[in-house]
């Protein structure tokens, strides 16, 4: 009876609380990063001056071609890898396919910019390949640096994305379709194009917009290799960190920007998907068949040559970490030095990554539930937009979210001051991340009826402690896989901590950036290596927990 | 343009597996044939052989006089219904039912004729714009009859198509394909393990277990005189009961377990005096008497138009482990109903019961 009198139980506090929570720590910022880009540098007044100014000079809007550009061609380049691997995976029988999904999976998930660095490793200037060939046959390979180098890397890391949904995609396909175009007169590529390739189709351009933002937003690949070929993301860095006269409030205008083309191409794909995507439920699923003779040999060349490309660049890192170093050049054998230097200079990088990505987690967790419940089981205006909200990262790139952030929280005015501190890099880490843990917390959750809950507060427990100790703990299996991958995609974030770092707050991720930029190859090498350890343990964790490989979100 | 097809001594193995040792039948053109037995006694198997999915170890099946052993799927020339469906989800109904024409390269003309014609005849005409989701399980069973119809297949094949429906929508949908397969006039093979629905549908009926064929006939020859005790329980209920062969003079009879003894000339003539045999009667061929086989009332059960009784026999008259002993009690004539305890004596229609060897693997009714 208390209760009635305030009109407030337990979920509708948590509503409440996690309302303010987003409109403090997303609503705001982005909102204030709106206003900025309308306002003058000085005065403050409003002003459309800021893009004006990008559009009319080919500096800056040269970076916005250049993005879309270098993003269109690792989009197309990835489907054009990763749907015939997916269709080859799915359709034959592949030697070592356990395997090869493994490793796929690990490049996928370990960060772009690794990828980068450890391509300059290989191929940059003084680069193993490029070192062994010049000096043994007087052949000097074009250059990794610029939008060759880009294109490589982004198709490289970012066709796993487009495998991994089409992949989930066929094995929905039922194999009876596929009979049925058979029976009706149909057989080889014609079935592949008129059913098999129309039915991936939606799934295709959903994984495609994935890597149209990953790469469109990424920061660390360019900025370690893009050299002249500025995009986006680094010209908002450049204008806002740069000690050349740089412009927050540019900056601002830049990242509007971003977001303006994210989100729309993100409504964009929405619509299409919504209006072509069709249910498929499958009561036999695709049987690998053999294949032989010459196509199956090119096939498995194609395969492991590709495999091959998107491993190598994270077996040469470690390689690499265990290289006699010099001051900053390798030099013959092996040794520990690179480790013992990090263990000097940048342990507190690796404490820092370890403690904030935990704390973070445990919020990502709690966060993720909680939603996730409102969403699913208070279904109403509200929560609806709750769930809406916390999907909205998604379309925001890292550095435009560390910027927002900065902006809301630097002073003048502002609620708090956070900038500079631990805590502005634990909530970016948050919002960046919560989607995976939400979407497993929700999809969990959809199979869980909702009357074992009802059960537990017939019997007479609080309907905190129904959820506690009957839901939540149902909701496990789901909560944790999502979680895994959460936490691998925290330990590597870079393009919002790089905004947001101070010498006493920065990550792994950063000090690895920090050590490429100023050509410190083997301490980068070195915490490059723990990270990819720490990650392929978590995803070997979470091949265990979830006891499937499918890693998509 | 509707062939026969001949299946002649065929073999299926997957790996050491054998599914299907030997089995031969020939299946008349136009006829509606159907493929009945429990699950993983082969039936789908062998359709999917007929097909072309699945490969043929030894033996033959022919269409008409051609042998297509070795002929891929697609040269078939077969339409065939899914269990599920199998509906291509990207297309609107009008497209999924085009897709074989358009394979075919018919011109566009015949083609919009041809489709408008099966389009109506399933009477999916309205939905023709619709994607298949939007449409019900019966909607999209209808396409998919008219999607393997249309490129007038020299056979249809149709596995388990009803099984995905409910109740009431498979006796409907039933009616539509028996109907359409008369007007449209093609040789049918139809797989299913609900052996009512198998009654309704078909011309002839071989009954499978184990990859061999029990019995091929009509409904009405399977169900009244099955081939062994297998099809005599599989199709319908039938009671086992132990009798011996008595024969004198010209006349043959059987007794029961308790003396009671019924006269059957239509034994066959190879059985002795004194042979021990297993006796088939169905629940509805006991009536309420004073004399033939005691048996006391286990409990009721009343089902409209008749009522069910479940029944306990002495010791040693019945064949042991049958899931119930049954006696159908039509209200039509029924004078009174009997409660659970009651004793009841029954007498079995000499003339309706079938008599099996004491292995049950055959039947000695003449035939």
């Amino acid at each position: 009876m208390k209760k009635r009198r305030f009109g407030l139980d337990f979920w509708s506090i948590v509503t409440i609380g996690i309302l303010i929570t987003f409109g403090l720590f997303l609503i705001y910022p982005l909102v204030s990063l709106f206003i900025d880009g309308f306002l003058a540098e000085e005065t403050g007044k409003f002003t459309l001056n800021h893009f004006i100014r990008f559009f009319t000079k080919k500096y800056y809007y040269r970076s916005l071609i250049n993005s879309l550009k270098l993003t269109a061609c690792v989009t197309v380049c990835s489907l054009v890898i990763g749907v015939p691997l997916a269709y080859f995976m799915s359709f034959f029988k592949i030697r070592g396919k356990g395997i090869l999904e493994i490793l796929i999976i690990i490049s996928m998930m370990s960060p772009n910019f690794i990828g980068a660095y450890s391509w300059i490793l290989m191929l940059g200037r003084s680069g193993l390949v490029t070192t062994f060939l010049r000096e043994m046959f007087g052949i000097n390979l074009p250059s990794i640096y610029g939008f060759g180098g880009m294109l490589l890397v982004f198709s490289l890391k970012l066709y796993p994305f487009i495998y991994m949904y089409v992949s989930g995609a066929i094995k929905k396909i039922d194999v009876a379709v596929y009979e049925a175009a058979e029976s009706l007169g149909c057989h080889g590529v014609r079935i592949v194009s008129t059913v098999v390739l129309p039915l991936v189709t939606p799934t295709a351009v959903a994984s495609a917009l994935m890597v149209f933002m990953n790469c469109m937003a990424d920061f660390g690949t360019p900025a370690l290799i893009g050299e002249g070929y500025d995009v986006l993301p680094t010209k908002i860095y450049i204008e806002f960190v740069g000690e050349s006269g740089g412009s927050a409030h540019f900056a601002s205008a830049m990242a509007m920007l971003m977001i303006v083309i994210t989100a729309t191409l993100y409504l964009l794909q929405k619509y299409y998907v919504n209006k072509k995507s069709f249910t498929m439920s499958s009561m036999r699923p695709v049987q690998p068949s053999k294949l032989s003779g010459p196509r199956n040999v090119l096939m498995h060349a194609f395969i492991y040559v590709l495999v091959a490309m998107s491993i190598i660049p994270q077996a040469v890192v470690v390689w690499t970490s265990f290289r006699k170093t010099e001051v900053q050049y390798f030099v013959e054998g092996y040794s520990l030095d690179s480790y013992r230097k990090i263990f000097s200079t940048a342990l507190s990088s690796i404490k820092n990554t370890y403690l904030y990505c935990f704390i973070a987690l445990i919020i990502i967790i709690v966060l993720g539930m909680l939603i996730a419940y409102l969403s699913v089981r208070r279904r109403n205006t509200v929560t609806n937009l709750i769930d809406t909200l916390a999907m909205f990262p998604y379309i925001v790139p890292g550095s435009v979210l560390g910027i927002t952030l900065l902006l809301a929280f630097n002073g003048k005015g502002d609620p708090f001051i956070l900038s500079g501190t631990a805590l502005i890099i634990i909530v970016s880490l948050v919002i960046r991340r919560l989607a995976y843990t939400l979407r497993s917390s929700s999809a969990i959750l959809y199979q869980i009826s909702p009357s074992v809950e009802e059960a537990a507060i017939s019997l007479g427990d609080t309907p905190l402690r129904a959820f506690v100790k009957v839901t939540a703990k149902m909701m496990m299996p789901g909560v944790v896989s999502g979680a895994v991958l959460s936490w691998i995609t925290l330990i590597n974030e870079l393009s919002s901590s790089v905004m947001l770092y101070t010498a006493s707050t920065r990550t792994m991720s950063v000090a690895i950036y920090n050590e490429v930029i100023r050509a410190s190859y083997g301490t980068a090498a070195a915490l490059a290596s723990i990270l990819t350890a720490t990650t392929v343990i978590s995803l070997v964790a979470f091949f265990k927990i979830s006891g499937s490989k499918d890693v998509t979100i | 343009m509707s062939v026969s097809i001949g299946i002649n001594h065929v073999c299926k193995k997957f790996g050491d597996n054998v599914i299907i040792p030997d089995l031969s039948v020939d299946i008349k053109n136009e006829e509606f044939f159907t493929l009945l037995g429990p699950s993983g006694c082969g039936k789908t198997t062998l359709l999917r052989m007929i097909a072309g999915f699945n490969s043929i170890e030894a033996g033959e099946i022919s269409f008409g006089d051609q042998v297509i052993n070795h002929q891929p799927t697609y040269d078939r020339n077969i339409g065939m219904v899914f269990q599920s469906y199998a509906i291509f989800p990207h297309l609107n109904v009008r497209r999924n039912v085009e897709y074989g024409l358009r394979i075919r390269k018919t011109p566009k003309a015949e083609m919009d004729r041809r489709v408008d014609e099966m389009l109506q005849l399933v009477k999916i005409d309205e939905y023709q714009d619709r994607l298949p989701e939007r449409l019900s399980g019966g909607q999209q069973q209808r396409v998919a009859l008219a999607r393997a119809i249309v490129i007038h297949p020299q056979v249809l094949l149709m596995d388990e198509p009803l099984s995905n429906l409910d109740a009431k929508l498979r006796v409907e949908m039933r009616t539509v394909i028996r109907d359409i397969q008369k007007k449209v006039g093609i040789t049918t093979v139809y797989v299913t393990h609900d052996q009512e629905e198998a009654l309704a549908i078909s011309d002839r009926i071989a009954v499978m277990n184990h990859g061999v064929i029990q019995q091929v006939g009509t409904p009405h020859d399977i169900y009244a005189r099955p081939a062994n005790v297998f099809v005599s329980t599989f199709i319908g209920h039938s009671n086992l009961f132990y009798a011996t062969v008595l024969c004198e003079g010209g006349s043959k009879a059987i007794r029961f377990a308790n003396g009671y003894t019924c006269v059957m000339n239509n034994l066959k003539d190879e059985v002795k005096n004194g042979q021990k045999v297993v006796v088939a009667i169905r629940p509805e061929e006991f009536a309420v008497e004073s004399e033939g086989l005691t048996c006391k009332v286990i409990s009721r059960t009343f089902l409209g138009r008749y009522t069910n009784y479940f029944l306990d026999f002495a010791e040693g008259m019945c064949v042991p482990d049958q899931p119930s002993i049954e006696f159908s009690q039509d209200l039509g004539h029924a004078e009174k109903l009997f409660d659970a305890g009651d004793t009841l004596v029954l007498k079995p229609n000499p003339a309706k019961l079938n008599v099996f060897t004491e292995d049950m693997e055959h039947s000695l009714i003449k035939g």
